[in-house]
């Protein structure tokens, strides 16, 4: 997905004279290319994303729309508060790129793996909070996000190509990329990968999942999300991010206010834990139940209290 | 008396007289971190700001960011007084529905570049300012106001490494150094000496004045830049609660409030009616 943004960056810096990227450091063999051919609309602040945040805002008090970027915790938590203040407090046109959402960097362990970052981002006012899930919605999130006035952040993690071809992509607009009656898997953050995986298992055994991709996790689409539960009465989030407060947390809130009925409903996503084990991606999707195999037993064990 | 040193004279009476009314009728804490700052103020927007009160967002304005945004009712006097906002607006400080909040507070009010309160972000936010206007070969200049105790925050080291290597000699940084921060003097709590030493090694052209005379202050900003290529880190000697004998240089009026009988004992020690500023 960071390739996909980049690229993407890149070509519309070009006609856009007032997009200005900052990294913090990083994107090693990623931001060589938008460095050398745009130096004036370039910075390193080096490792220092305190400064680094303070000074996106006032490039973009200048009228400047402005990324930072860095990989992590690191252009979102440990300067929180500039997001905060200097950003959104005063609705500065920051967009904030966190590369390695949820468990990306697997064996580099849990320092370096943004796994509380959508909750937290989401409860600042005026944030606009997008985690695409695929490379095909993160150019179009780029694109997004540098229309929209105003501070955004962009999680970007991994994914297989999903979308064959680009989806209609609106930010708050969810995309229903499966059709079905028996469950709803919302996903988030490259998650929605394995959700179709699952979603194709569970069909053999005549369960016909429906899946969306909520590639926006604020503004959240609550239009779709009361469609797919009136219609399914059963409602999963997946997300490879703390189930507290963020994608499971966000659709709860629009459930439990405005279905007058009963459904299922589980959050899917990390327990509320550091990661405890050492390992790649892939071993700790296994271990903390984010697998097409562990949503599958999920899913089916949910249903068989329907 | 030259002129020019009797017209600030006048202007740092006139901001002291309306701090001292708007902490008095906000009972609000921070006079002798106001206080401090007058003489600074007086000068920046007397003579030294390229800014214009009829057009507050001209892009070519120069930027003046109070980063000690505890220091704001020395800044919406300076404002009120250039004619930014109607005076009668510094009545309504700290108060319910007020349009001045107790910490510089850009909400809706003209010629205030950032909301600050919480202390280090007002520097990386000039830095940003400044490193624009050097991309977009811009003319305005963009000025700092930190404060002592805001100095033990790693965001503003950050920014003192950023500044000078990106040569960003558009960016003048004054430290009000009245010496005693919270809840203790400076140098009893994190010392920040030798000061001067550390800017130096870290790139900036130093200067060091005394923070009320108003001829070393304006003589200190003049002309920018000081030298070509790098930032100006001006540590300005102050005294907190100038002006004010029972204030001056006490922890205690970084957040007491006066009642009747010391808000006329500080109009009298300033030489100044409270009638002049609708008390």
């Amino acid at each position: 997905m960071r390739n996909a943004f980049i690229k993407t960056l890149t070509e519309v810096a070009e006609k856009n004279k007032n997009i200005f990227f900052i990294t913090g450091d990083l994107g090693y063999s990623v931001i060589e290319d938008f460095q050398a051919q745009f130096p004036n609309q370039f910075l390193n602040a080096g490792v220092a994303e305190q400064n680094m945040t303070g000074i996106a805002a006032g490039l973009a008090s200048t009228g400047k729309t402005v990324f930072t970027y860095s990989i992590g915790n690191f252009p979102t938590l440990r300067c929180l508060e500039q997001i905060r203040s200097d950003v959104c407090y005063h609705n500065h046109n920051v967009k904030i790129v966190a590369v390695g959402g949820g468990f990306h960097y697997g064996a580099l362990a849990s320092t370096h793996h943004p796994t509380e970052d959508l909750a937290i981002l989401r409860s600042l006012p005026n944030m606009t909070v997008i985690a695409p899930n695929d490379p095909i919605e993160a150019s179009l999130a780029t694109k997004a996000v540098i229309k929209k006035r105003g501070p955004c952040y962009l999680r970007l993690s991994m994914s297989k190509r999903i979308h064959q071809t680009p989806p209609d992509f609106k930010i708050g607009k969810a995309i229903t990329v499966r059709e079905g009656n028996d469950i709803s898997m919302i996903t988030t953050g490259g998650m929605l990968e394995p959700a179709i995986e699952a979603a194709e298992f569970l069909s053999k055994e005549n369960i016909n999942v429906e899946v969306i991709s909520m590639h926006t996790i604020k503004p959240i689409d609550k239009e779709t999300i009361l469609k797919t539960a009136q219609k399914t009465n059963a409602v999963v989030t997946i997300e490879e991010h703390t189930i507290l407060g963020g994608l499971g947390g966000a659709v709860a809130e629009i459930l439990m206010e405005n279905m007058s009925k009963r459904i299922i409903f589980q959050r899917i996503g990390v327990n509320d834990t550091f990661a405890k084990k050492i390992g790649s991606r892939d071993f700790l999707r296994k271990e903390y139940g984010l697998t097409p195999e562990t949503i599958v037993e999920r899913v089916k064990s949910l249903l068989s209290n329907k | 008396m030259h002129t020019k040193e009797k017209n600030y004279q006048e202007q740092a009476k006139k901001i002291r007289g309306y701090v001292l009314k708007m902490v008095y009728q906000g009972q609000s804490a921070h006079a002798g971190s106001n206080l401090s700052a007058v003489d600074i103020i007086a000068v920046l927007y007397k003579n030294i700001l390229n800014i214009d009160p009829k057009n507050p967002e001209w892009e070519d304005r120069d930027r003046f960011i109070m980063s000690k945004g505890h220091g704001a009712a020395v800044v919406y006097a300076a404002l009120a007084l250039k004619g930014f906002f109607p005076m009668s607006w510094l009545d309504t400080y700290y108060q319910d529905d007020g349009k001045l909040a107790g910490h510089v507070t850009k909400l809706n009010v003209p010629g205030i570049e950032l909301s600050t309160g919480s202390l280090g972000h007002g520097l990386p936010f000039a830095c940003g300012v400044a490193l624009a206007g050097k991309r977009d070969k811009k003319k305005y200049r963009t000025f700092v106001i930190v404060s002592d105790g805001e100095m033990d925050e790693g965001s503003n080291w950050e920014a003192f490494l950023f500044a000078p290597y990106h040569k960003l000699d558009n960016l003048i940084v004054i430290l009000d150094y009245n010496k005693i921060q919270s809840l203790a003097p400076v140098k009893d709590t994190l010392d920040l000496e030798p000061v001067a030493d550390k800017l130096k090694a870290f790139g900036w052209t130093v200067k060091e004045i005394d923070g009320h005379n108003h001829t070393e202050i304006e003589s200190a900003l003049t002309p920018i830049p000081v030298k070509k290529g790098k930032p100006l880190f001006v540590i300005a000697h102050t005294i907190k609660g100038k002006g004010v004998s029972f204030m001056e240089n006490t922890v205690a009026w970084h957040y007491k409030n006066m009642d009747e009988k010391l808000l006329e004992q500080a109009f009298n020690e300033l030489n100044i009616k409270k009638e002049d500023f609708g008390l």
